[in-house]
Protein backbone atom coordinates (compact mmCIF):
# COMPACT_ATOMS: atom_id res chain seq x y z
CA UNK A 1 0.00 0.00 0.00
CA UNK A 2 2.62 2.93 1.02
CA UNK A 3 5.11 3.97 -1.15
CA UNK A 4 8.07 3.30 1.15
CA UNK A 5 11.62 4.70 0.19
CA UNK A 6 13.73 3.47 2.03
CA UNK A 7 16.55 6.42 0.42
CA UNK A 8 14.48 8.66 2.22
CA UNK A 9 15.16 9.77 5.76
CA UNK A 10 11.33 9.37 7.47
CA UNK A 11 9.30 12.61 7.53
CA UNK A 12 8.91 11.43 11.19
CA UNK A 13 11.41 10.44 13.20
CA UNK A 14 11.64 10.55 17.60
CA UNK A 15 14.52 9.13 19.53
CA UNK A 16 14.50 8.62 23.06
CA UNK A 17 12.10 11.24 23.71
CA UNK A 18 10.80 12.32 27.32
CA UNK A 19 8.15 14.09 28.44
CA UNK A 20 6.75 14.83 31.67
CA UNK A 21 3.97 16.91 32.73
CA UNK A 22 5.67 18.99 35.97
CA UNK A 23 6.68 15.89 38.04
CA UNK A 24 4.82 13.76 36.03
CA UNK A 25 6.49 11.97 33.75
CA UNK A 26 4.09 10.65 30.79
CA UNK A 27 6.59 9.44 27.74
CA UNK A 28 10.12 7.34 29.35
CA UNK A 29 12.14 7.27 25.94
CA UNK A 30 9.65 6.63 22.78
CA UNK A 31 11.28 5.79 19.25
CA UNK A 32 9.77 5.60 16.46
CA UNK A 33 9.36 7.00 12.54
CA UNK A 34 6.74 7.74 9.75
CA UNK A 35 7.80 7.26 6.22
CA UNK A 36 6.51 9.45 3.32
CA UNK A 37 3.50 7.51 2.16
CA UNK A 38 2.58 5.75 5.28
CA UNK A 39 -0.48 5.95 7.50
CA UNK A 40 1.13 5.05 10.96
CA UNK A 41 -1.05 4.23 14.02
CA UNK A 42 -0.24 4.42 17.63
CA UNK A 43 -2.04 2.90 19.67
CA UNK A 44 -2.31 2.98 23.20
CA UNK A 45 -5.07 2.55 26.53
CA UNK A 46 -6.72 6.39 27.55
CA UNK A 47 -4.47 8.48 29.34
CA UNK A 48 -1.22 6.56 28.14
CA UNK A 49 0.24 9.55 26.97
CA UNK A 50 -1.07 9.75 23.35
CA UNK A 51 -2.59 13.08 22.64
CA UNK A 52 0.92 13.93 24.13
CA UNK A 53 2.82 12.42 21.58
CA UNK A 54 0.96 14.31 19.18
CA UNK A 55 1.47 17.50 20.47
CA UNK A 56 4.84 16.59 20.85
CA UNK A 57 5.33 15.94 16.55
CA UNK A 58 3.37 19.22 16.36
CA UNK A 59 5.35 20.90 18.36
CA UNK A 60 2.50 22.37 20.96
CA UNK A 61 4.63 20.67 23.60
CA UNK A 62 8.61 20.44 24.03
CA UNK A 63 10.12 17.12 24.67
CA UNK A 64 12.00 16.90 28.27
CA UNK A 65 14.80 14.55 26.46
CA UNK A 66 15.40 13.30 22.91
CA UNK A 67 15.12 14.96 19.53
CA UNK A 68 11.79 15.43 17.51
CA UNK A 69 12.56 15.94 13.69
CA UNK A 70 9.87 16.64 11.56
CA UNK A 71 11.19 16.86 7.76
CA UNK A 72 14.47 17.15 9.09
CA UNK A 73 13.91 20.11 11.67
CA UNK A 74 15.22 19.45 15.16
CA UNK A 75 11.72 20.71 16.81
CA UNK A 76 13.76 21.28 19.63
CA UNK A 77 15.89 24.18 17.17
CA UNK A 78 13.06 26.19 15.11
CA UNK A 79 12.31 29.56 16.49
CA UNK A 80 8.56 30.27 16.84
CA UNK A 81 8.41 31.71 13.13
CA UNK A 82 9.91 28.39 11.74
CA UNK A 83 7.61 26.69 13.94
CA UNK A 84 4.64 28.20 12.28
CA UNK A 85 6.01 28.38 8.65
CA UNK A 86 6.54 24.07 9.29
CA UNK A 87 2.91 23.53 10.57
CA UNK A 88 1.64 25.30 7.39
CA UNK A 89 2.33 21.83 6.27
CA UNK A 90 0.83 20.17 8.68
CA UNK A 91 -2.90 19.43 9.42
CA UNK A 92 -4.66 18.31 12.79
CA UNK A 93 -7.85 16.71 13.47
CA UNK A 94 -8.05 17.43 17.12
CA UNK A 95 -10.38 14.74 19.52
CA UNK A 96 -13.38 16.73 19.51
CA UNK A 97 -13.00 18.20 15.80
CA UNK A 98 -12.74 21.73 17.62
CA UNK A 99 -14.40 23.60 14.99
CA UNK A 100 -14.73 27.53 15.62
CA UNK A 101 -17.73 27.68 16.80
CA UNK A 102 -18.62 31.15 15.77
CA UNK A 103 -18.19 30.72 11.95
CA UNK A 104 -20.36 28.07 9.49
CA UNK A 105 -18.43 24.85 8.07
CA UNK A 106 -17.80 26.87 5.11
CA UNK A 107 -15.93 29.72 6.85
CA UNK A 108 -13.91 26.78 9.08
CA UNK A 109 -12.53 25.15 5.88
CA UNK A 110 -11.57 28.44 4.56
CA UNK A 111 -9.89 29.46 7.63
CA UNK A 112 -6.01 28.48 6.90
CA UNK A 113 -6.67 29.89 3.31
CA UNK A 114 -7.55 32.67 4.02
CA UNK A 115 -4.95 32.80 6.60
CA UNK A 116 -2.12 31.90 4.92
CA UNK A 117 -2.91 32.55 1.01
CA UNK A 118 -3.91 35.75 -0.65
CA UNK A 119 -5.92 33.70 -3.46
CA UNK A 120 -8.92 36.10 -4.32
CA UNK A 121 -11.91 34.61 -3.06
CA UNK A 122 -13.49 32.78 -6.05
CA UNK A 123 -10.84 30.77 -5.64
CA UNK A 124 -10.94 30.34 -1.91
CA UNK A 125 -14.50 28.97 -2.50
CA UNK A 126 -13.92 26.78 -5.14
CA UNK A 127 -11.52 25.24 -3.25
CA UNK A 128 -13.16 24.90 0.21
CA UNK A 129 -16.49 23.68 -1.89
CA UNK A 130 -13.88 21.07 -3.53
CA UNK A 131 -12.59 20.43 0.24
CA UNK A 132 -15.92 19.60 1.28
CA UNK A 133 -16.65 17.65 -1.31
CA UNK A 134 -14.21 14.99 -0.67
CA UNK A 135 -15.66 14.39 2.59
CA UNK A 136 -19.07 14.63 1.41
CA UNK A 137 -20.49 17.92 3.24
CA UNK A 138 -20.33 20.37 0.31
CA UNK A 139 -23.96 19.97 1.13
CA UNK A 140 -23.21 21.81 4.69
CA UNK A 141 -21.26 24.12 3.97
CA UNK A 142 -23.87 26.61 5.20
CA UNK A 143 -24.44 25.06 8.27
CA UNK A 144 -22.99 25.82 11.87
CA UNK A 145 -20.49 23.42 13.86
CA UNK A 146 -23.67 23.72 16.59
CA UNK A 147 -25.88 22.43 13.92
CA UNK A 148 -23.80 19.01 13.02
CA UNK A 149 -23.64 15.89 14.49
CA UNK A 150 -20.49 14.35 15.54
CA UNK A 151 -19.28 11.90 12.71
CA UNK A 152 -20.35 15.29 10.24
CA UNK A 153 -18.39 17.94 12.62
CA UNK A 154 -15.24 15.55 13.01
CA UNK A 155 -15.33 15.54 8.79
CA UNK A 156 -15.72 19.34 8.71
CA UNK A 157 -12.32 19.45 10.96
CA UNK A 158 -10.62 16.94 8.57
CA UNK A 159 -11.66 19.15 5.51
CA UNK A 160 -10.25 21.60 7.34
CA UNK A 161 -7.03 20.10 8.54
CA UNK A 162 -6.21 19.12 5.10
CA UNK A 163 -7.21 22.28 3.32
CA UNK A 164 -3.86 23.48 2.61
CA UNK A 165 -2.67 20.31 1.21
CA UNK A 166 -0.50 19.76 4.07
CA UNK A 167 2.74 17.23 4.13
CA UNK A 168 1.88 15.77 7.11
CA UNK A 169 -1.94 15.00 9.06
CA UNK A 170 -2.07 14.46 12.24
CA UNK A 171 -5.26 12.67 13.93
CA UNK A 172 -6.23 12.74 17.19
CA UNK A 173 -8.63 9.50 18.32
CA UNK A 174 -10.46 9.88 14.78
CA UNK A 175 -12.65 6.74 16.08
CA UNK A 176 -14.17 8.17 19.31
CA UNK A 177 -17.43 8.01 20.11
CA UNK A 178 -18.55 7.20 16.18
CA UNK A 179 -21.24 5.35 15.21
CA UNK A 180 -19.91 2.48 13.27
CA UNK A 181 -20.80 4.16 10.01
CA UNK A 182 -19.44 6.84 10.51
CA UNK A 183 -16.50 5.39 11.58
CA UNK A 184 -16.05 3.39 8.43
CA UNK A 185 -16.44 6.49 6.17
CA UNK A 186 -13.29 8.01 8.44
CA UNK A 187 -11.55 5.44 8.74
CA UNK A 188 -11.58 5.38 4.48
CA UNK A 189 -11.21 9.24 4.27
CA UNK A 190 -8.15 9.44 6.11
CA UNK A 191 -6.44 6.43 3.48
CA UNK A 192 -8.04 8.44 0.91
CA UNK A 193 -6.93 11.86 1.58
CA UNK A 194 -3.38 10.98 2.90
CA UNK A 195 -2.76 8.68 -0.59
CA UNK A 196 -4.51 11.38 -3.00
CA UNK A 197 -2.21 14.26 -1.67
CA UNK A 198 0.60 12.37 -1.36
CA UNK A 199 0.96 13.04 2.66
CA UNK A 200 1.81 10.91 5.12
CA UNK A 201 -0.40 10.49 8.94
CA UNK A 202 0.29 9.73 11.73
CA UNK A 203 -3.51 8.47 13.88
CA UNK A 204 -4.11 8.06 17.15
CA UNK A 205 -6.09 5.77 18.83
CA UNK A 206 -7.39 2.69 20.48
CA UNK A 207 -9.63 1.54 18.27
CA UNK A 208 -7.46 -1.85 16.97
CA UNK A 209 -9.88 -3.28 14.44
CA UNK A 210 -10.92 -0.41 12.48
CA UNK A 211 -7.46 0.91 12.42
CA UNK A 212 -5.89 -2.46 11.54
CA UNK A 213 -7.60 -2.30 8.34
CA UNK A 214 -6.34 0.83 7.16
CA UNK A 215 -2.87 1.90 8.46
CA UNK A 216 0.80 0.84 7.25
CA UNK A 217 2.40 0.19 10.28
CA UNK A 218 1.28 0.31 14.35
CA UNK A 219 3.38 1.36 17.16
CA UNK A 220 1.96 0.05 20.70
CA UNK A 221 2.75 2.89 23.74
CA UNK A 222 2.46 1.27 27.40
CA UNK A 223 3.80 3.24 30.38
CA UNK A 224 5.52 5.50 28.22
CA UNK A 225 7.32 3.37 25.80
CA UNK A 226 6.93 1.54 22.85
CA UNK A 227 6.29 -1.77 23.75
CA UNK A 228 5.39 -3.58 20.29
CA UNK A 229 5.39 -2.94 16.56
CA UNK A 230 4.86 -4.01 13.58
CA UNK A 231 2.62 -4.00 10.10
CA UNK A 232 -1.21 -5.06 10.23
CA UNK A 233 -0.65 -8.51 9.48
CA UNK A 234 2.80 -8.90 12.19
CA UNK A 235 0.36 -7.20 14.73
CA UNK A 236 -2.55 -9.94 14.22
CA UNK A 237 0.03 -13.14 14.00
CA UNK A 238 1.86 -11.25 17.30
CA UNK A 239 2.08 -13.60 20.05
CA UNK A 240 2.92 -10.47 22.28
CA UNK A 241 0.72 -10.60 25.55
CA UNK A 242 0.52 -7.29 25.76
CA UNK A 243 -0.45 -6.60 21.83
CA UNK A 244 -2.67 -9.99 22.43
CA UNK A 245 -4.32 -8.59 25.25
CA UNK A 246 -5.18 -5.25 23.48
CA UNK A 247 -6.31 -6.58 20.50
CA UNK A 248 -8.59 -9.39 21.13
CA UNK A 249 -10.16 -6.93 24.14
CA UNK A 250 -9.44 -8.63 27.55
CA UNK A 251 -9.49 -6.99 30.70
CA UNK A 252 -6.59 -8.49 32.30
CA UNK A 253 -2.91 -9.15 30.91
CA UNK A 254 -0.04 -7.71 31.11
CA UNK A 255 -2.18 -4.54 31.14
CA UNK A 256 -3.93 -4.96 34.66
CA UNK A 257 -7.22 -4.50 35.07
CA UNK A 258 -6.69 -3.22 38.87
CA UNK A 259 -5.18 0.22 39.66
CA UNK A 260 -2.57 -0.59 42.27
CA UNK A 261 -3.99 -1.27 45.58
CA UNK A 262 -3.58 -2.45 48.79
CA UNK A 263 -4.97 -6.38 49.00
CA UNK A 264 -8.73 -5.94 48.95
CA UNK A 265 -8.71 -8.18 52.66
CA UNK A 266 -7.15 -5.55 54.28
CA UNK A 267 -9.59 -2.96 52.90
CA UNK A 268 -12.73 -4.83 53.55
CA UNK A 269 -14.19 -5.37 57.08
CA UNK A 270 -13.39 -2.07 59.02
CA UNK A 271 -9.53 -3.55 59.46
CA UNK A 272 -11.04 -5.89 62.33
CA UNK A 273 -8.22 -7.49 63.97
CA UNK B 1 -3.96 28.81 67.73
CA UNK B 2 -3.99 26.45 64.65
CA UNK B 3 -7.33 28.02 63.34
CA UNK B 4 -5.34 31.67 63.68
CA UNK B 5 -2.17 30.11 62.21
CA UNK B 6 -4.68 28.61 59.10
CA UNK B 7 -6.69 31.87 58.93
CA UNK B 8 -3.09 33.61 58.63
CA UNK B 9 -1.90 31.23 56.14
CA UNK B 10 -4.97 31.82 53.90
CA UNK B 11 -4.33 34.99 53.91
CA UNK B 12 -0.68 34.69 52.99
CA UNK B 13 -1.59 32.40 50.02
CA UNK B 14 -4.34 35.03 48.48
CA UNK B 15 -2.29 37.69 48.78
CA UNK B 16 0.50 35.49 47.16
CA UNK B 17 -1.39 34.57 44.55
CA UNK B 18 -2.91 38.22 43.82
CA UNK B 19 0.49 38.93 43.03
CA UNK B 20 1.23 36.07 40.91
CA UNK B 21 -1.70 37.20 38.84
CA UNK B 22 -1.09 40.73 38.68
CA UNK B 23 2.21 39.62 37.26
CA UNK B 24 0.90 36.83 34.38
CA UNK B 25 -1.67 39.80 33.61
CA UNK B 26 0.79 42.30 33.20
CA UNK B 27 3.17 39.64 31.16
CA UNK B 28 0.09 39.10 28.80
CA UNK B 29 -0.88 42.47 28.28
CA UNK B 30 2.59 43.01 26.57
CA UNK B 31 2.23 39.50 24.73
CA UNK B 32 -1.01 41.38 23.48
CA UNK B 33 0.67 44.40 23.00
CA UNK B 34 2.89 43.05 21.04
CA UNK B 35 0.94 40.76 18.67
CA UNK B 36 -1.16 44.05 18.30
CA UNK B 37 0.13 45.29 15.00
CA UNK B 38 -1.00 42.21 13.21
CA UNK B 39 -4.54 42.42 14.07
CA UNK B 40 -4.42 46.20 13.77
CA UNK B 41 -3.11 45.76 10.20
CA UNK B 42 -6.25 43.42 9.71
CA UNK B 43 -8.76 45.91 11.14
CA UNK B 44 -12.01 44.49 10.08
CA UNK B 45 -11.51 41.47 13.24
CA UNK B 46 -10.73 44.36 15.67
CA UNK B 47 -14.31 46.36 13.92
CA UNK B 48 -16.11 43.69 14.32
CA UNK B 49 -15.44 43.25 18.02
CA UNK B 50 -16.08 47.05 18.57
CA UNK B 51 -19.81 46.46 17.22
CA UNK B 52 -19.84 43.28 19.43
CA UNK B 53 -18.78 45.53 22.59
CA UNK B 54 -20.79 48.30 21.46
CA UNK B 55 -24.11 46.59 20.39
CA UNK B 56 -23.84 44.35 23.60
CA UNK B 57 -23.60 46.94 25.88
CA UNK B 58 -25.41 50.23 24.25
CA UNK B 59 -28.93 49.41 25.67
CA UNK B 60 -28.05 48.91 29.03
CA UNK B 61 -25.42 51.62 28.60
CA UNK B 62 -28.01 54.28 27.28
CA UNK B 63 -31.06 52.83 29.54
CA UNK B 64 -28.84 53.43 33.09
CA UNK B 65 -27.31 56.73 31.80
CA UNK B 66 -31.00 57.75 32.14
CA UNK B 67 -32.24 57.04 35.25
CA UNK B 68 -29.14 58.11 36.58
CA UNK B 69 -29.61 61.45 35.15
CA UNK B 70 -33.51 61.65 36.30
CA UNK B 71 -32.46 61.00 39.79
CA UNK B 72 -29.48 63.63 39.70
CA UNK B 73 -31.96 65.85 38.79
CA UNK B 74 -34.10 64.62 41.54
CA UNK B 75 -31.63 64.81 44.06
CA UNK B 76 -29.54 68.03 42.48
CA UNK B 77 -32.17 70.07 42.67
CA UNK B 78 -33.43 69.07 46.04
CA UNK B 79 -30.07 69.88 47.06
CA UNK B 80 -29.28 73.29 44.95
CA UNK B 81 -32.53 74.97 45.94
CA UNK B 82 -31.68 75.01 49.71
CA UNK B 83 -29.11 77.14 48.81
CA UNK B 84 -31.42 79.47 46.38
CA UNK B 85 -29.40 78.08 44.00
CA UNK B 86 -31.54 75.87 41.69
CA UNK B 87 -30.32 76.99 38.32
CA UNK B 88 -27.14 75.33 39.34
CA UNK B 89 -28.79 71.95 38.23
CA UNK B 90 -27.38 71.89 34.77
CA UNK B 91 -23.32 72.79 35.87
CA UNK B 92 -24.22 69.71 39.00
CA UNK B 93 -25.26 66.94 37.11
CA UNK B 94 -22.67 67.70 33.94
CA UNK B 95 -19.90 67.77 36.03
CA UNK B 96 -20.71 64.69 37.63
CA UNK B 97 -21.31 62.97 35.23
CA UNK B 98 -18.67 63.96 32.92
CA UNK B 99 -15.92 63.70 36.02
CA UNK B 100 -17.51 60.53 38.21
CA UNK B 101 -20.76 58.88 37.21
CA UNK B 102 -20.59 58.30 33.69
CA UNK B 103 -16.53 56.89 33.11
CA UNK B 104 -17.59 55.08 36.40
CA UNK B 105 -20.80 53.42 36.00
CA UNK B 106 -20.24 52.85 32.33
CA UNK B 107 -17.35 51.06 33.31
CA UNK B 108 -18.98 48.94 35.79
CA UNK B 109 -21.99 48.22 33.61
CA UNK B 110 -19.35 47.03 30.35
CA UNK B 111 -17.35 45.17 32.39
CA UNK B 112 -20.75 43.19 33.35
CA UNK B 113 -22.12 43.27 30.14
CA UNK B 114 -19.41 43.13 27.37
CA UNK B 115 -16.71 41.92 29.51
CA UNK B 116 -18.03 38.50 30.79
CA UNK B 117 -19.26 37.67 27.37
CA UNK B 118 -15.36 38.14 26.22
CA UNK B 119 -14.26 36.29 29.33
CA UNK B 120 -16.71 33.48 28.36
CA UNK B 121 -16.36 33.61 24.20
CA UNK B 122 -12.50 32.70 24.84
CA UNK B 123 -12.97 30.70 27.80
CA UNK B 124 -14.83 28.36 25.42
CA UNK B 125 -12.76 28.35 22.73
CA UNK B 126 -9.94 27.37 24.99
CA UNK B 127 -12.40 24.74 26.80
CA UNK B 128 -13.57 23.44 23.01
CA UNK B 129 -9.46 23.03 21.94
CA UNK B 130 -10.04 26.04 19.40
CA UNK B 131 -7.41 28.04 20.22
CA UNK B 132 -4.89 24.96 19.69
CA UNK B 133 -6.72 24.49 16.66
CA UNK B 134 -5.42 27.63 15.90
CA UNK B 135 -2.31 27.49 17.45
CA UNK B 136 -1.41 24.29 15.20
CA UNK B 137 -3.03 25.89 12.03
CA UNK B 138 0.00 28.45 12.38
CA UNK B 139 -2.47 31.24 13.57
CA UNK B 140 -1.48 33.13 16.55
CA UNK B 141 -4.28 32.75 19.29
CA UNK B 142 -3.37 36.44 20.66
CA UNK B 143 -3.20 37.85 17.93
CA UNK B 144 -6.37 36.30 15.71
CA UNK B 145 -8.60 36.44 19.07
CA UNK B 146 -7.13 37.81 21.79
CA UNK B 147 -5.69 41.60 20.61
CA UNK B 148 -9.19 42.34 18.56
CA UNK B 149 -11.40 41.66 21.58
CA UNK B 150 -8.96 43.85 23.68
CA UNK B 151 -8.73 46.88 21.29
CA UNK B 152 -12.29 46.39 20.34
CA UNK B 153 -13.03 46.71 24.49
CA UNK B 154 -10.66 50.12 24.74
CA UNK B 155 -12.00 51.67 22.19
CA UNK B 156 -15.48 51.05 22.94
CA UNK B 157 -15.26 52.12 26.57
CA UNK B 158 -15.11 55.78 26.29
CA UNK B 159 -17.29 56.16 23.36
CA UNK B 160 -19.80 54.26 26.01
CA UNK B 161 -19.25 56.20 28.75
CA UNK B 162 -19.92 59.55 26.81
CA UNK B 163 -22.88 57.93 25.72
CA UNK B 164 -23.67 57.73 29.31
CA UNK B 165 -23.07 60.60 30.34
CA UNK B 166 -24.86 62.99 27.40
CA UNK B 167 -28.08 60.61 28.30
CA UNK B 168 -27.76 61.39 31.89
CA UNK B 169 -27.56 64.77 30.72
CA UNK B 170 -30.64 64.64 28.77
CA UNK B 171 -32.45 63.19 31.86
CA UNK B 172 -31.18 65.85 34.21
CA UNK B 173 -32.66 68.05 31.76
CA UNK B 174 -35.92 66.12 31.63
CA UNK B 175 -37.00 66.09 35.48
CA UNK B 176 -35.12 69.61 36.19
CA UNK B 177 -36.35 72.00 33.17
CA UNK B 178 -39.29 70.25 31.87
CA UNK B 179 -40.91 68.59 35.16
CA UNK B 180 -39.93 70.84 37.41
CA UNK B 181 -39.74 73.90 35.77
CA UNK B 182 -35.98 75.05 36.51
CA UNK B 183 -35.08 78.09 33.59
CA UNK B 184 -33.93 75.93 30.33
CA UNK B 185 -31.63 78.93 29.56
CA UNK B 186 -29.96 78.96 33.06
CA UNK B 187 -29.84 75.15 32.84
CA UNK B 188 -27.70 74.81 29.61
CA UNK B 189 -25.82 78.33 29.79
CA UNK B 190 -24.38 77.96 33.64
CA UNK B 191 -23.76 74.63 32.51
CA UNK B 192 -21.51 75.87 28.88
CA UNK B 193 -20.13 78.72 31.74
CA UNK B 194 -18.66 76.24 34.35
CA UNK B 195 -17.77 72.71 31.89
CA UNK B 196 -13.98 72.72 30.83
CA UNK B 197 -13.44 71.17 27.88
CA UNK B 198 -9.61 70.11 29.45
CA UNK B 199 -10.35 69.85 32.81
CA UNK B 200 -13.36 68.46 33.32
CA UNK B 201 -14.41 66.35 29.52
CA UNK B 202 -10.82 65.25 28.77
CA UNK B 203 -10.06 64.51 32.18
CA UNK B 204 -12.97 61.96 32.06
CA UNK B 205 -12.36 60.37 28.81
CA UNK B 206 -8.67 59.65 30.46
CA UNK B 207 -10.22 57.82 32.79
CA UNK B 208 -12.75 56.02 30.78
CA UNK B 209 -10.11 54.92 28.62
CA UNK B 210 -8.20 53.42 31.76
CA UNK B 211 -10.75 51.90 32.93
CA UNK B 212 -11.55 50.81 29.42
CA UNK B 213 -7.82 49.11 29.47
CA UNK B 214 -7.95 47.79 32.70
CA UNK B 215 -11.69 45.41 32.29
CA UNK B 216 -10.91 44.46 28.63
CA UNK B 217 -7.35 43.33 30.39
CA UNK B 218 -8.86 41.35 32.88
CA UNK B 219 -11.48 40.24 30.25
CA UNK B 220 -9.47 38.60 27.81
CA UNK B 221 -6.75 37.18 30.55
CA UNK B 222 -9.54 35.54 32.63
CA UNK B 223 -10.90 33.82 29.65
CA UNK B 224 -7.26 32.77 27.93
CA UNK B 225 -5.89 31.76 31.87
CA UNK B 226 -9.31 29.88 32.39
CA UNK B 227 -8.85 25.83 33.86
CA UNK B 228 -10.52 24.59 30.55
CA UNK B 229 -13.47 22.94 32.18
CA UNK B 230 -17.01 24.10 32.64
CA UNK B 231 -16.64 25.25 36.26
CA UNK B 232 -13.79 26.94 35.33
CA UNK B 233 -15.30 28.88 32.35
CA UNK B 234 -17.87 30.23 35.37
CA UNK B 235 -15.28 31.07 37.74
CA UNK B 236 -13.55 33.24 35.20
CA UNK B 237 -16.48 34.95 34.20
CA UNK B 238 -17.18 35.79 38.07
CA UNK B 239 -13.15 37.01 38.58
CA UNK B 240 -14.04 39.27 35.77
CA UNK B 241 -16.88 41.21 36.65
CA UNK B 242 -15.50 41.13 40.36
CA UNK B 243 -11.88 42.09 39.49
CA UNK B 244 -13.21 45.11 37.26
CA UNK B 245 -15.58 46.43 39.42
CA UNK B 246 -12.39 46.71 42.20
CA UNK B 247 -10.00 47.64 39.67
CA UNK B 248 -12.37 50.17 38.01
CA UNK B 249 -13.29 51.59 41.87
CA UNK B 250 -9.41 51.58 43.08
CA UNK B 251 -8.24 53.44 39.92
CA UNK B 252 -10.78 56.17 40.12
CA UNK B 253 -10.11 57.08 43.15
CA UNK B 254 -6.21 57.32 42.44
CA UNK B 255 -7.47 59.15 39.15
CA UNK B 256 -9.25 61.40 40.75
CA UNK B 257 -6.38 62.52 43.58
CA UNK B 258 -4.19 63.31 40.75
CA UNK B 259 -6.98 64.96 38.55
CA UNK B 260 -9.00 67.12 40.63
CA UNK B 261 -7.52 69.11 43.44
CA UNK B 262 -9.78 72.57 43.25
CA UNK B 263 -8.91 74.77 41.05
N1 LIG C 1 -1.83 19.72 30.76
C1 LIG C 1 -1.60 18.63 31.54
N2 LIG C 1 -1.10 18.79 32.78
C2 LIG C 1 -0.86 17.72 33.56
N3 LIG C 1 -1.09 16.45 33.22
C3 LIG C 1 -1.59 16.22 31.99
C4 LIG C 1 -1.89 17.31 31.09
N4 LIG C 1 -2.39 16.78 29.95
C5 LIG C 1 -2.42 15.44 30.14
N5 LIG C 1 -1.94 15.09 31.35
C6 LIG C 1 -1.80 13.73 31.87
O1 LIG C 1 -0.87 13.04 31.07
C7 LIG C 1 -1.34 11.76 30.75
C8 LIG C 1 -1.36 11.55 29.27
O2 LIG C 1 -2.33 12.41 28.72
P1 LIG C 1 -2.79 12.28 27.21
O3 LIG C 1 -1.59 12.44 26.34
O4 LIG C 1 -3.90 13.23 27.01
O5 LIG C 1 -3.32 10.77 27.14
P2 LIG C 1 -4.19 10.06 26.01
O6 LIG C 1 -4.37 11.01 24.89
O7 LIG C 1 -3.40 8.86 25.64
O8 LIG C 1 -5.48 9.67 26.64
C9 LIG C 1 -2.71 11.60 31.38
O9 LIG C 1 -2.60 10.77 32.51
C10 LIG C 1 -3.11 12.98 31.76
O10 LIG C 1 -3.78 12.95 32.99
MG1 LIG D 1 -6.12 11.93 24.18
Amino acid sequence: MAIESPELPPLVSLRGVRFAYGEREVLRGIDLSVHRGQVVAIMGGSGCGKTTLLRLIGGQLKATGGTVEVAGHDLAALGNADLYALRRRMGMLFQFGALFTDMSVFDNVAFPLREHTDLPAGMVRDLVLMKLQAVGLRGAAALMPSELSGGMARRVALARAVALDPMLILYDEPFAGLDPISLGIIGQLIRRLNDALGASSVMVTHDVHESLGIVDYVYFVSEGRIVARGTPDEIRASTDPFVHQFVNAEADGPVPFHYPAPAIAEQLGGGVG
Amino acid sequence: MSGLANFLRRIGAMAVDGVWRLGFATRFLGLVLLYSGQSLRRLPLTIREIYFSGVLSLLIILVSGLFVGLVLGLQGYDILQRFGSSDALGTMVALSLLRELGPVVAALLFASRAGSAVTAEIGLMKTTEQLKAMDMMAVNPIARVVAPRFWGGVISMPLLAAMFSAMGIFGGWLIGVVFIGVDDGAFWSQMQAAVDVRYDVMNGVIKSFVFGVAVSLIAVFEGYDCTPTAEGVSRAITRTVVSSALAILALDFVLTSFMFRGQ
